[in-house]
């Protein structure tokens, strides 16, 4: 196992779940509960020293009793090192704890995530819409089941008649 | 002679009894006022820069000295709706931009025209999506449409011609009924 991982899984035994490597990439998937702490974790100690927070995405799996999956990129600018760490997420309890107070890029990006996927982030500053308008009524576009055509908000004018000028 | 138009010689009320084409003078010439008037309004395009996306850049090119979109009379991009006359929506037109562009429509001065330049603009294109408007004529009214992913600057400029053709054989002292747009 990756000497990073072994030492996440010594660290944190309730949190540690799984860890694939591939191509010199290495995934950790993490319990939702300890996310935070293994993200604190991963940023604080001066072994670990990921400084730069690459990318926040977002996974829908439908048929998986566990439906969303929250990843998160690091990169360590000293240590040229990369980790995606991942975490399942509920349909029925869409949060996570947010990684703003650790890595101030989080921001946008987690909001992002909010938008399309429609998880939630704890603490999180200004979790609003970044993408689409605040009060878009459709729902969470990048989730499996929303029909790609959308449900006919693309086809709606209000604003045809108003006096703009 | 500019005021004539071979193209159409049933919508050609301009006639020039004695002229010299050698030294450009038109002699006694007779036309209506609407088609001075149209002839002065289609020799004078002043579009808006609206570019949304990759047409954009041909749009660019057709300004650049090697098009030379100003051979057209078209040539006068300003960046204030205020100032101009013709709008080329150029580029994909997500929703949120929707509002916007019916709002610098109308504040856009008449006579004014709408050029939808490319696929996007015409009718979304292959962006099938709850994020994009198919085709911009579903808010503002279109006089002319360009195809083409991206349209080259040629076919832009055969967009502006045909627009001039149209504008020339527009009524000008008549007031036209409020646009109807099926939404």
């Amino acid at each position: 196992m990756h000497p990073v991982a072994e030492k996440i899984q010594q660290v944190f035994p309730e949190a540690f779940q799984q860890a694939v490597e591939w191509r010199g990439d290495l995934a950790i998937q993490v319990a939702r509960a300890h996310l935070h702490a293994v993200c604190r974790y991963l940023h604080d100690d001066p072994g670990m020293d990921y400084d730069y927070i690459v990318h926040v995405s977002s996974v829908d799996w439908p048929d998986h009793p566990e439906r969303f999956e929250v990843v998160y990129e690091f990169y360590s600018i000293r240590r040229r090192a990369r980790i995606r760490v991942k975490a399942r997420v509920p349909e029925d309890e869409c949060v996570v704890d947010s990684m703003t107070d650790i890595w101030k890029g989080a921001d946008f990006m987690e909001r992002e995530v909010y938008d399309m996927m429609g998880i939630r982030f704890r603490n999180h500053p200004n979790l609003l819409r970044i993408l689409m308008p605040d009060d878009y009524p459709e729902g969470f576009p990048l989730r499996k089941d929303f029909p790609v055509r959308g449900k006919g908000w693309r086809d709606t004018f209000p604003f045809i008649g108003e006096k703009t000028l | 002679m500019g005021l004539t138009d071979k193209s159409h010689p049933e919508a050609n009320l301009i006639q020039v009894s004695r002229g010299h084409d050698k030294d450009g003078d038109l002699g006694l010439t007779l036309t209506t006022i609407e088609k001075a008037v149209n002839w002065a309004r289609k020799g004078s395009l002043w579009p808006m820069t609206f570019g949304l996306a990759c047409c954009a850049i041909e749009m660019i090119a057709a300004v650049s000295a090697r098009y030379d979109i100003d051979r057209y009379g078209a040539g006068v991009f300003r960046a204030s709706p205020r100032q101009s006359d013709l709008m080329i929506v150029a580029g994909t037109v997500c929703v949120r931009m929707a509002p916007v562009i019916r709002k610098i429509y109308d504040q856009m001065p008449e006579p004014r025209y709408v050029i939808a330049m490319g696929s996007c603009a015409t009718s979304g294109n292959i962006y099938d999506s709850y994020s994009v408007v198919q085709g911009v004529d579903r808010f503002v009214p279109v006089d002319m449409y360009v195809p083409g992913c991206p349209p080259t600057p040629e076919a832009l400029f055969d967009g502006i011609l045909k627009l001039q053709e149209q504008i020339m054989q527009r009524r000008v002292f008549y007031q036209k009924p409020p646009e109807q747009i099926k939404a």
